[in-house]
């Protein structure tokens, strides 16, 4: 037994410990607010010489005297890149939970369920690295020159030539790495459903997969467009694969149309052109610009998704929702 | 009365009914199967290429030895980005862990109120911000301020990142005591913040553990904050406030770089990082998480660990 000493000291301790513990909380809040601040002002200079059109505008010029910078292009970028990313994960995610969860014998459930989870801790960098290496070139042969060979230049979205750094690496790279993300949250939100509602469905002669629709899935589907808008909020921020992948146009060229184009997105511009710009100049501005469009963006994505996720552990503690 | 007629329309409607929804259930099935499947694939084979490929490139020049000039026939190795990491993590942790521990204690012993859950709900959606705007964030304030990049800066980065996840685990891993043991303390006359530390944080020791290996193995890996903030660089480290490597940083150059030697040191280097990060995620299952199966799966369901 360890010795604890009764009291002793001055009777403020108490007092004094409370107040470094809300110190501590509210240093939290105070580096959000002080990171609005910074990126506001940090990016002063650019709001005041472009105005609105450093949202809409298009030009992207970085030579001295002919300075312009609009940041539209890279916008629409990072939301059709973590669009394609979406549309291909949340089935795929939602396939391997229901997996998780539903039908994998036990012996299974434990390994398959530990490899997930540990592909969700291996850095982006190492993802950007295998689909640079090794990814690209089947990427390319397999599913872009087919692809481009059936349709070819005439139909929009085929058009370009298939090169293995475009849009479409960087969004099935993208959509490889939030899989883990949203499979392990939305096996934990099925499993959180309880027996009784999945036995209730059995017994009146449903098959696993009527089970699966009638009892589980309504009883979970906050949680899992939460777990889905979470996946999403990576997505936007995702920096280093996307930056290694994505082919790095600039300017009107990034305005994603093609999937075999090479295009940019707003996190992807700030890792490439950061170290080209010089310190003070409109240049940095415009990057720090569009990193306070990032942050208003994630930011707004997670408050949501964090809601939704705060109304299913609400809902869960009362009644069944439907 | 049902008469035979009828029994027969029955059964036939009844097979008809039954079988198609056993058709689609075998559907729905095999598809969920194959969706594990086609994303387990490009998932291993992740693992499988870094560890065959990253292996062939170890060797203790390649660990120890500084990079050498580029496209040069001596490749040199990653030793200063090793270094760089250790350091980086050792500084954050010093930043990171305190505060967030303190925070963990806040919301947990006197976040029962609206700053509390403010606290909370903020803290959960600093979590997940763009890890880039972060390093944004710390550029503008520190580097620019300060003239140079720093390991100062760059720890200050990845002390933000790591902060949340800790204060999260810490506080979920102090709500799992029970409250008798604090009104035990209580009763002995002992001051709250002797309680506190004695007591509450001594039994939710195995969490606190966990929530700050586990945040540990993130920014171990965290490449795009110290793209603003620490520069890189190919000598050891000189002085704290200069410009290091770091493990992820040193793969990103390398795999920007046209030469063979390159691909086999970026691939070198990424297995040793996974090894890092792995090693940190499977050994905190295996040491800390077969009794405390609760807390990790609560964890998990918050997104506080991946």
């Amino acid at each position: 037994m360890m010795a604890i000493k009764m009291k002793k000291g001055s009777p403020h301790v108490d007092k004094i410990f409370k107040y470094v513990a809300i110190g501590a909380a509210t240093y939290v809040l105070a580096i959000i607010a002080l990171i609005v601040f910074n990126l506001g002002s940090g990016s002063a200079q650019v709001w005041q010489q472009e105005g609105i059109s450093f949202l809409t505008g298009s030009d992207w010029n970085s030579v001295e005297g002919r300075e312009s910078y609009g940041a539209a292009p890279y916008i629409m970028g990072t939301l059709v890149n973590a669009g394609i990313a979406m549309a291909i994960a949340i089935p795929l995610s939602f396939g391997i939970g229901m997996f998780l969860s539903e039908l994998s014998p036990r012996l299974l459930r434990t390994p398959l369920a530990m490899v997930i989870e540990l592909l969700a801790a291996v850095p982006s960098v190492v993802y950007g690295l295998w689909g640079l290496l090794v990814f690209r070139s089947y990427i390319r042969d397999w599913i872009e020159v087919p692809l481009h060979n059936i349709f070819g230049d005439n139909s929009i979205i085929f058009a370009g030539t298939p090169f293995g750094l475009d849009i479409l690496t960087a969004s099935i790279v993208l959509a490889i790495m939030i899989i883990p993300t949203i499979a392990s949250i939305s096996k934990e939100i099925m499993l959180a459903v309880p027996n009784s509602q999945r036995e209730a469905a059995y017994m009146l002669g449903a098959t696993k997969w009527e089970a699966f629709r009638l009892a589980v899935l309504p009883y979970s589907k906050s949680g899992l467009i939460g777990a889905s808008i979470l996946g999403l909020g990576r997505a936007v921020g995702e920096t280093m694969a996307v930056t290694m992948l994505i082919g790095n146009a600039t300017g009107a060229a990034a305005f994603p149309s093609s999937l075999f184009q090479p295009g940019q997105t707003m996190a992807s511009i700030m890792a490439n052109e950061f170290a080209e710009a010089s310190q003070g100049g409109l240049h940095l501005a415009a990057l720090v610009g569009i990193g306070l469009i990032l942050f208003m963006m994630a930011f707004a994505i997670n408050v949501v998704a964090h809601l939704l996720v705060a109304k299913v552990v609400k809902s869960h503690e009362g009644a069944v929702l439907a | 009365m049902i008469t035979p007629e009828q029994r027969a329309e029955f059964r036939t409607h009844f097979r008809y009914n039954v079988g198609r929804r056993l058709v689609l259930d075998k559907i729905v099935k095999g598809t969920v199967f194959l969706c594990v499947v086609v994303a387990i694939v490009p998932l291993v084979a992740i693992l499988v290429n870094v560890f065959t490929n990253g292996s062939a490139a170890l060797s203790w020049d390649f660990l120890t030895k500084i990079p050498g000039a580029v496209g040069s026939d001596d490749p040199g190795g990653i030793g200063p980005a090793i270094q760089g990491t250790i350091v980086l993590i050792g500084l954050s942790s010093l930043i990171g862990v305190p505060v967030g521990v303190m925070g963990g204690i806040f919301l947990s012993e006197y976040g029962n109120n609206r700053y509390g859950r403010t606290v909370r709900f903020f803290n959960d959606v600093l979590a997940e911000f763009p890890t880039i705007v972060i390093g944004v964030f710390v550029f503008v304030l520190v580097v620019l301020t300060i003239g140079n990049f720093s390991v100062w800066a760059g720890s200050f980065a990845l002390s933000i990142v790591m902060l949340p996840i800790i204060m999260r685990t810490t506080e979920e891993s102090l709500k799992l005591v029970p409250v008798t043991y604090r009104e035990a303390g209580y009763a002995l006359g002992i001051r709250r913040y002797r309680v506190v530390f004695t007591i509450v944080l001594n039994s939710a020791k195995n969490g606190l553990v966990t929530g700050i290996l586990l945040s540990v193995a993130r920014i171990a890996g965290e490449t795009a904050p110290l793209v603003f903030t620490i520069l890189g660089s190919s000598q050891f480290i000189n002085g704290l406030d200069g410009p290091i490597d770091a493990l992820p940083l040193r793969i990103w150059r390398l795999s920007s770089l046209p030469y063979d030697s390159a691909v086999t040191q970026g691939w070198g280097a990424a297995f040793v990082l996974i090894i890092l990060v792995l090693s940190i995620n499977i050994g905190v299952r295996y040491l800390f998480l077969r009794k405390k199966e609760k807390t990790f799966s609560k964890f998990k369901r918050l997104g506080a660990i991946s």
